[in-house]
């Protein structure tokens, strides 16, 4: 074995003994890496009553409830993971990307039999990019909206959204 | 048969052939403009495709146009720690001199352009998320990646003899590659507010082509600057220590007449 394969190698060996500990690590911390925890998850082991916990899903469609309490805007809705479902209750004003059907990823404390009570309210974008044009035809045409469900491929987006305005072009 | 001259490396020929510094000079000589010329076409198409004409996202509105800064920086701040980490590899087992003089360039501009992915990317964060930071593991991760580059750039500067500053920098750029697949996966593994990958190479891009054409050529722009830059900057610092050892070859020789 040559010079320069020997130290190639203690580099490589090096390089494998240290990948297998920080994967031992990530791997111990991982529950405390995830940045939120699912409504299915919280309702199955129920945090601590003063525990602040990331609660993230998607708000259920039809849930939003607005009102206002002296100057403070109150926003109560549910938010879900597909499994199950959990009351939030927000005293502010929600980020500008926040709707139904959006997934957001809300900061407070959960009390079982009582809403969750949020500090702060984050919306989640998913790793989808619509030209706006293109979403307003599919809305009009009733292909797809927005509060259920994930919209379409981006591939099959061009051509349905080419086929519109070909229709609207024929009516 | 041919004839080998006492001295020729005769094995790992490819190598060490730009080990020779005039070598990678006489190559630069032409590489650097071009790369600089075509870094320049590259951008400006791209920037006023993707600033001007490029369609404004159905959710995010104008602000999606962040992206075509901040996805290419996000990508050559990975790609210039994988760059770092093979001069390591070169330097440390076939002790290939230029690749320290390599590491050294790559350092600060990796550096820059990571920072820029952060700022970018808070710039982003608060318009669409509703906060500038958020400790999720990709944004935590890229940060670390900033931290590896800024030790790299110390080390590498840290000792007073240039050689074991090398190593020392070479064992920390080889051992930070492990952050670079808990960025990319870190989406992936954890649930974090920073949305997937819209581009990979397994799955077909999340993203139509009237966003994906302006910004793979802003991505081609940005990659082609970071190499002129890198090549530029070598350049410079070979001919740099050529002029110093020009003068005190000077200085000697005179002080000997005198």
């Amino acid at each position: 074995m040559t010079r320069k394969s020997r130290r190639l190698w203690l580099v490589l060996s090096c390089l494998a003994c240290f990948a297998v500990a920080s994967g031992l690590v990530l791997n111990a911390f991982s529950s405390s890496i995830v940045f939120f925890m699912a409504p299915s998850q919280i309702l199955r082991e129920p945090p601590a009553v003063d525990r602040v916990i990331r609660l993230g899903g998607m708000v259920v469609a039809g849930s939003l409830k607005r009102s206002l309490e002296g100057q403070t805007p109150i926003n109560q809705f549910d938010i879900t993971d597909g499994q199950a479902a959990i009351a939030v209750r927000y005293e502010g004003i929600l980020p500008d990307l926040f709707r139904e059907g959006q997934s957001v990823v809300a900061l407070g404390t959960y009390l079982k039999g009582s809403p969750f009570s949020a500090s702060e309210v984050l919306a989640k974008h998913d790793e989808t990019y619509m030209p706006k044009e293109v979403a307003d035809a599919l809305r009009k045409s009733g292909k797809w909206d927005p509060r259920f469900g994930k919209p379409p491929s981006a591939e099959s987006l061009d051509s349905m959204a080419r086929h519109d305005t070909d229709a609207q072009a024929h009516r | 048969m041919p004839e080998t001259l006492p001295g020729q490396p005769v094995k790992g020929a490819f190598l060490h052939r730009f080990a020779n510094p005039g070598r990678f000079l006489r190559l630069a000589h032409w590489l650097f403009p071009l790369l600089s010329a075509s870094s320049g076409i590259f951008l400006t198409i791209g920037m006023i495709w993707a600033l001007w004409f490029s369609p404004a996202d159905w959710q995010q509105g104008d602000a999606v146009r962040i992206m075509y800064l901040h996805v290419p920086m996000a990508m050559l701040a990975s790609g210039g720690y994988a760059a770092l980490a093979l001069c390591g590899v070169l330097s440390l087992v076939w002790k290939h001199p230029l690749a320290d003089l390599a590491a050294v360039e790559i350092g600060p501009v990796g550096a820059v352009i990571t920072g820029l992915c952060l700022v970018t990317g808070s710039l982003w964060g608060k318009p669409m998320w509703g906060a500038w930071w958020v400790w999720d593991a990709r944004l935590t991760s890229v940060l670390v990646l900033f931290f590896l580059y800024l030790g790299h750039i110390a080390l590498i500067q840290a000792f007073d003899d240039p050689q074991r500053g090398y190593r020392a920098a070479a064992v920390l750029a080889i051992a930070g590659v492990i952050d670079l697949p808990i960025i990319k996966f870190s989406v992936n593994w954890w649930n974090t507010l920073h949305q997937p990958d819209s581009i990979t190479l397994t799955h077909a891009p999340t993203m139509p082509e009237s966003m994906l054409l302006p910004l793979s050529i802003c991505l081609t722009g940005f990659s082609l600057g970071f190499a002129a830059l890198v090549t530029g900057r070598l350049q410079a610092a070979i001919l740099e220590t050529r002029a110093e050892q020009m003068l005190t070859r000077r200085a000697r020789s005179q002080n000997g007449l005198s």
